[in-house]
């Protein structure tokens, strides 16, 4: 972590009358959770490495209004919704980048009908995206050969249909990928979704976090590679509950990625 | 020529299938009872998905095993039940296997045919050992317990019944054909039954006659029971199956449908050239207020009412929701037998009465719980897995947003989350401004 982070907001760009070439989408979880936190901090760099003209909004971005919605209150996820889409627009935002499934899913699916239309990517795929033309490496470095399970975001796979984008980068780190039985369209949730995160669980056996971390023990990973900073909050919590942190670790792939480089 | 046979077989015919039509006027109209919901864009892609999902089973093989036996059991029955045009005409006319004049065509379909129910009749038992002794789980569950289980068992029972009968007609029909008695032409090739038929050699010609027709008009009789049974049972997929899928969702799961009327209302509050302290341009004063979500079958749109009366009970859903599988209440496969109940009780209530008079019931709390309602992940495991394009998930969105819309009974972290959302913008109390305070952390 040598240098300071470049962060530009959006406002800034347009003070200067320019347009960068993507916004980054930072998401609640991104901007305040202290583990995702992280997460952001490590796909920034890798941006910064890549040379990425990208911005923020900063403090003009609000909840996208995902666990409004999912919690039933349309009210407020439509309120939350057109007030982002008023800022985005004005602007004149064209591509987004997240490293959170849920905003993703929410800024690509929900909000064109409401007047949002974004070219809208996931981090992973974003990454693929630059790999691919050639302005980022990514070679194994610390991660090579190493045993990783990769945990699929409901949001990211079922929901949208993306299951290769994080493997291909997991490929690119020359990792030993094992997959969890329940995998890509048959995943398990991690039981943050649907607002969940918010509330307490309802009455059963076990947490459901509980249930797919013990899935994700049975590979024997060194590491649980994850896409989503929820899935991250609860299989590190879970992984905490089976008294196992000292020998798995949960990284997001976009922290692989920057560690991997030594960003 | 005695006509009275043809007479009584016109008139179990008519009878069968005239309270069959009775029955799909029935679930016509109670699926009409639910809202209005517009799934009959791109014609192509939705052929495609009937296609594929319900002719091609392409679900269903995902789980190999009852996959297989399923796509048995299914062909099976479908090229049987040509027979039955055959069984119809003789019945009808008063012929003997009028078909035969096909020829060679003929032996082929009906050897087929013979080969299929055996085939079928092997299926189904393995089907019943998995249902009743390996105690594969998802059939297990608590929503299926009583009526659920028996129907599963019952069906069958029906399905080793006909093809029993089938088999056994051939036999004797063979039996009585190597006999070269009259009206029993050699037609036909019987690779299955002719190994019966020898078990009838002690048996006298006329009792051997009588077996066959016995058998003959048990056969027809037991299809236009099934046919009329199907209304009572989750065998009512092997007809719906196909609107279904053809009627399922067609974006991805992600997506969750924006309310029309709540966006114009934000539209409007969010307007600056809007008065604030002008009289709201209503059109329609006395407009009842739309209400939010759904509590009971009514507010639910027809797409879902199908899904009800679709389900198989299969409970793949419910094998892979994340809730169930750690304990909790929440069954996607009970939350759409729930509405199919309940559907099934307003439309009784409806015959009785001419129009739904209210009966203190709803889906809500009588049928569906919170408590299950809230322990939904929204990851749409269950509707990926569904075989014929259930979406079970947004029956439990419609209705928590009438809980949260139209009661405000949100569980009260969740109230706190949104509170948050609302007064800040994250389900944090954070300050907005404090967003971007990570890039110097
Ligand atoms: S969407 Fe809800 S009901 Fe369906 S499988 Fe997931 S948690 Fe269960
Ligand atoms: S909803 Fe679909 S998967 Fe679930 S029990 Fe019914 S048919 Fe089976």
């Amino acid at each position: 972590m040598s240098e300071a982070l470049k962060v530009p907001t959006m406002a800034q760009y347009t003070a200067e009358g320019k347009q960068p070439e993507v916004l980054f989408w930072v998401g609640c979880a991104g901007s305040f959770d202290d583990r995702a936190k992280k997460i952001t901090k490590a796909f920034v760099r890798i941006l910064n490495k890549a040379k990425i003209e990208f911005a923020v909004l900063g403090t003009e971005e609000s909840c996208t209004g995902d666990p409004a919605k999912r919690a039933g209150n349309e009210f407020l996820f439509q309120m939350q919704a057109m007030g982002n889409i008023e800022v985005l627009n004005g602007y004149q935002v064209k591509k987004i980048v997240t490293a959170c499934p849920h905003c993703f899913n929410t800024i690509k699916n929900e909000y064109p009908e409401l007047g949002g239309n974004y070219e809208v990517l996931h981090h992973t795929q974003f990454l693929n995206l630059l790999l691919k033309e050639g302005r980022l490496k990514v070679e194994g470095g610390k991660f090579k050969g190493k045993r990783i399970t990769f945990h699929d975001p409901c949001y990211l796979g079922r929901a949208n249909g993306e299951y290769e984008a994080p493997r291909k980068l997991l490929e690119k780190l020359e990792v030993e990928l094992i997959e969890m039985k329940r995998c890509k369209s048959n995943g398990l949730c991690c039981g943050a979704g649907g607002a969940q995160m918010f509330k307490e669980p309802e009455a059963g056996k076990k947490d459901i976090n509980i249930e797919r971390t013990e899935e994700a023990i049975k590979t024997q990973p060194s590491i649980i590679a994850a896409a989503c900073p929820f899935c991250n909050t609860m299989m590190t919590d879970g992984v905490k509950g089976k008294n196992k942190e000292g020998d798995i670790q949960v990284m997001d792939i976009a922290e692989m990625i920057a560690n991997a480089e030594d960003l | 020529m005695n006509y009275l046979l043809n007479i009584l077989f016109l008139l179990a015919l008519f009878v069968g299938i005239g309270y069959f039509i009775n029955n799909i006027k029935k679930i016509r109209r109670n699926i009409l009872i639910g809202k209005n919901i517009n799934r009959f864009d791109h014609p192509k892609e939705r052929f495609k998905n009937l296609l594929f999902i319900a002719f091609g089973q392409s679900k269903l093989v995902k789980r190999p095993v009852s996959g297989f036996l399923h796509l048995v059991v299914y062909l099976g029955f479908i090229i049987i039940n040509i027979e039955v045009l055959e069984i119809i005409y003789d019945g009808l006319v008063g012929t003997h296997r009028a078909f035969s004049i096909f020829g060679g065509f003929y032996d082929f379909l009906i050897g087929a045919f013979e080969i299929l129910a055996l085939l079928v009749l092997v299926s189904v038992i393995l089907f019943w050992v998995r249902r009743n002794l390996k105690k594969v789980k998802r059939f297990w569950n608590p929503e299926m317990k009583g009526w659920p289980k028996n129907d599963a068992n019952i069906i069958l029972y029906i399905e080793v019944v006909l093809m029993t009968l089938f088999l056994t007609m051939n036999a004797a029909d063979y039996h009585l054909q190597q006999l070269g008695v009259t009206h029993y032409a050699q037609v036909g090739s019987f690779p299955i039954s002719q190994f019966i038929a020898p078990l009838f050699n002690s048996m006298t010609d006329s009792s051997v006659i009588l077996l066959e027709r016995f058998a003959w008009w048990l056969h027809i009789l037991g299809i236009l029971f099934f046919l009329n049974y199907l209304y009572f049972s989750k065998h009512l997929h092997i007809l719906l199956a196909f609107p279904n899928t053809y009627f399922g969702k067609l974006t991805t799961y992600g997506k969750f449908p924006n309310n029309p009327t709540v966006s114009s209302e934000v539209k409007l509050m969010m307007d600056p050239n809007v008065d604030p302290f002008s009289t709201p341009v209503e059109t329609d004063a006395n407009a009842t207020p739309e209400k939010f979500g759904a509590s009971d079958v009514m507010d639910l749109n027809w797409v879902q009412l199908l899904n009800a009366y679709t389900c198989t009970e299969c409970g793949r859903c419910t094998s892979v929701c994340p809730a169930n599988i750690t304990g909790k209440k929440l069954s996607p496969r009970k939350i759409m037998m729930d509405t199919r109940d309940r559907l099934e009780e307003v439309g009784k209530n409806i015959d009785k009465n001419g129009e739904f008079v209210p009966d203190g019931k709803q889906l809500l709390d009588d049928y569906i719980l919170r408590e299950e309602l809230w322990a939904c992940t929204t990851c749409n495991a269950c509707v990926e897995a569904c075989p014929v394009s259930i979406d079970p998930l947004s029956i439990i969105m419609d209705m928590r947003q009438y809980l949260v819309m139209e009661q405000s009974a949100a569980p009260v972290l969740l109230n706190g989350a949104m509170t948050n959302i609302e007064n800040n913008g994250a389900p944090w109390p954070y300050n907005q401004m404090d967003r971007l305070n990570w890039k110097d952390e």
